[in-house]
């Protein structure tokens, strides 16, 4: 029960970074119509620049706030000089683009930083357990994260679905031409749409930071996860996003912490222990062939035709 | 056809007699390390040929290709671990088994297209990769020392350097030849159709999904091949091989080259891993100039090296 307790607020914590990471993908996948290898560099960088800037200013949260707005910028400045002459050419460009980009910042980051990771320390103030159930402690870190994560989607589905600049972005996402044609400026929206989706990178890249290591590549892996998320949830769609990405976070952690106990009922013991970790590494991979196969569109496809 | 004299086809023939050549740069030079790197550079190379002809002609953008260098030289690594050691059995499981997991995914990947297609081919790879990943008995993460090269029999010797480098060229020249022969029989010309217009031809009648199909289970065949041949090169195959970075190169291979061209994938790979190669040489963050490079390449130069040429030729 309390394993139970403890990995389901693991999976949850995760899926609400998949979904920080998925949101700024998908907003730029589903209105610049951009396939944005390079956003798990974003993320990177968040971390590196939280370590930096929490070491320089010894505290977590101003060093955050400027490691947020640095990646913000750092968006940006990307869109500016690179990204922005992608928009409207063939996907493939885009992946090859993007993927150098992503040979550049794990260089960059190592010729600036060094090759060996950083260590971002927990800020004291969270480093405590919470007793959440009567005999049930979970660290005050990850609850932080749990609640952070909430509020910025929830301010996310408040400012997409409730402001002006939101249903703008919304009506880029179903029709891009139309919104043009009706005089919006549709560069200046695309720049900002895609410096938010770098900040919630970021954001998520800072607060991952203290709880693994701070290390070159450590963008791949979640790309590809974040990548996973927005092709079950449907691309352009926060809410598929939200879903799936919550869906895929639970289901990870939950099988690579109880897969390994199932499958030794089935197997002897030294062939479970090695299949396991594979197995629950393919399930996310299962899930999102099943659902392309049953539904080629993901779960909540955002614009219809 | 009418054939004429242009600068692509003129590149592209230089490029071939410099690899038919090389290993005579190298013998008198003395240099091993060029026909170690050109052996590698081959065998990618017919990978990139094989993806070239889903991707570039048969409208296909997998990004999960590299499954198959993986599924090859695990054939080769398994059965000789096993105490099979010809290298005709090795080879034939390995294009088998290429075959048949192309025609499994290819049946449930066609449901979708574009961005899907591209995103669920990566999801199977992925799944390959942890496959092998969880392989105990072949080692796992580690990956699979191939103690002895494929045995062919005969006088064919893969581990003489100079034979095994022919043997690879040879079998990339006969892909490169396979390949212009499907480019530009009625099976081709099908499916460059069904990458213009996949509904006007369904509206001809033509089953556009069994074409596709048959396209991508070649394609993976071809692969399979370039797999086993990539293990016999480093005598080692591990999960790495099909990490979706792999997949990715490939591409970079094919689009840098020029995609839905037929020597594009070679020249492509020739000068990525070449230019690879130097620059890392010349600096150890040889990625902070190849990234911005590619960048550049897609922003400047549209339909890769041979489309290049070929306005050159234009203009």
């Amino acid at each position: 029960m309390l394993l139970v307790v403890e990995q389901f607020l693991n999976g949850l914590q995760f899926g609400l970074l998949l979904f920080l990471l998925a949101a700024g993908l998908t907003l730029v996948f589903g209105i610049m119509d951009l396939v944005n290898l390079a956003h798990g560099s974003l993320y990177m960088m968040g971390a590196y620049f939280a370590a930096t800037f929490v070491a320089w200013t010894g505290s977590f949260v101003l060093g955050g706030v400027m490691a947020l707005g640095a990646t913000l910028l750092l968006g940006i400045v990307l869109e500016f000089t690179a990204l922005r002459h992608l928009y409207g050419r063939d996907h493939l460009d885009h992946v090859l683009a993007t993927f150098g980009l992503i040979l550049f910042f794990n260089e960059a980051v190592r010729l600036i930083w060094g090759p060996a990771g950083l260590a971002l320390p927990l800020p004291s103030w969270l480093a405590f357990p919470v007793t959440i159930l009567p005999g049930i402690q979970y660290p005050a870190y990850r609850l932080a994260i749990i609640v952070v994560a909430l509020l910025v989607a929830l301010l996310l589905y408040l400012g997409v679905m409730r402001t002006r600049i939101g249903m703008l972005i919304r009506a880029g996402a179903s029709n891009r031409e139309m919104i043009g044609a009706l005089g919006i400026n549709i560069k200046l929206l695309y720049t900002l749409v895609f410096g938010l989706g770098a900040a919630l990178a970021g954001l998520a890249g800072l607060m991952q930071a203290p709880i693994l290591t701070v290390q070159i590549g450590m963008g791949e892996n979640i790309l590809i996860l974040a990548f996973v998320v927005i092709v079950i949830g449907g691309i352009g769609s926060i809410r598929g996003a939200f879903i799936a990405a919550i869906m895929i976070g639970l289901i990870d952690t939950m099988g690579r912490a109880f897969l390994p106990n199932l499958l030794r009922q089935v197997l002897n013991s030294a062939s479970a222990s090695t299949a396991a970790p594979a197995l629950s590494s393919m399930l996310i991979y299962l899930l999102m062939a099943i659902v392309l196969v049953a539904r080629p569109e993901g779960l909540f496809p955002a614009n219809r035709r | 056809m009418k054939s004429q004299l242009n600068v692509s086809s003129v590149v592209a023939a230089l490029v071939v007699a410099g690899l038919v050549l090389l290993p005579v740069y190298s013998n008198l030079t003395g240099n091993i390390f060029i026909l170690t790197l050109f052996t590698r550079i081959v065998i990618l190379a017919l990978s990139a040929v094989s993806l070239n002809l889903i991707m570039g002609y048969g409208g296909m953008m997998s990004f999960g290709h590299a499954a198959y260098l993986g599924i090859g030289g695990y054939a080769v690594g398994i059965l000789a671990q096993e105490g099979i050691g010809s290298g005709w059995a090795q080879f034939a499981v390995a294009i088998a088994v290429s075959a048949l997991y192309a025609l499994v995914i290819g049946a449930l990947s066609l449901r979708t297209r574009g961005v899907y297609f591209i995103m669920i081919t990566l999801a199977f790879a992925q799944m390959a990769y942890y496959v092998a990943s969880g392989l105990a008995r072949y080692g796992g993460d580690d990956g699979l020392t191939v103690y002895k090269r494929s045995d062919f029999g005969g006088p064919i010797n893969l581990g003489n350097r100079v034979q095994f480098y022919y043997l690879c060229l040879f079998c990339l020249l006969a892909v490169v030849a396979l390949v212009w022969r499907i480019v530009n029989s009625r099976f081709g010309l099908v499916l460059q159709g069904l990458r213009s217009n996949e509904q006007r031809m369904q509206a001809i009648g033509f089953p556009s999904k069994r074409y596709k199909l048959a396209c991508f289970v070649i394609a993976g065949m071809l692969c399979g091949l370039s797999g086993a041949l990539l293990a016999n090169n480093t005598d080692f195959v591990s999960p790495a091989v099909m990490y979706w970075t792999r997949s990715g190169d490939l591409m970079v291979m094919v689009i840098l080259g020029g995609m839905g061209t037929l020597m594009g994938p070679v020249v492509g790979s020739v000068v990525f891993l070449v230019l690879e190669e130097v620059l890392s040489q010349l600096t150890e963050y040889w990625a902070l100039i190849m990234g911005p490079l590619l960048l550049l390449i897609v922003l400047f130069g549209r339909g890769g090296i041979m489309g290049m040429l070929g306005r050159l030729n234009r203009g």
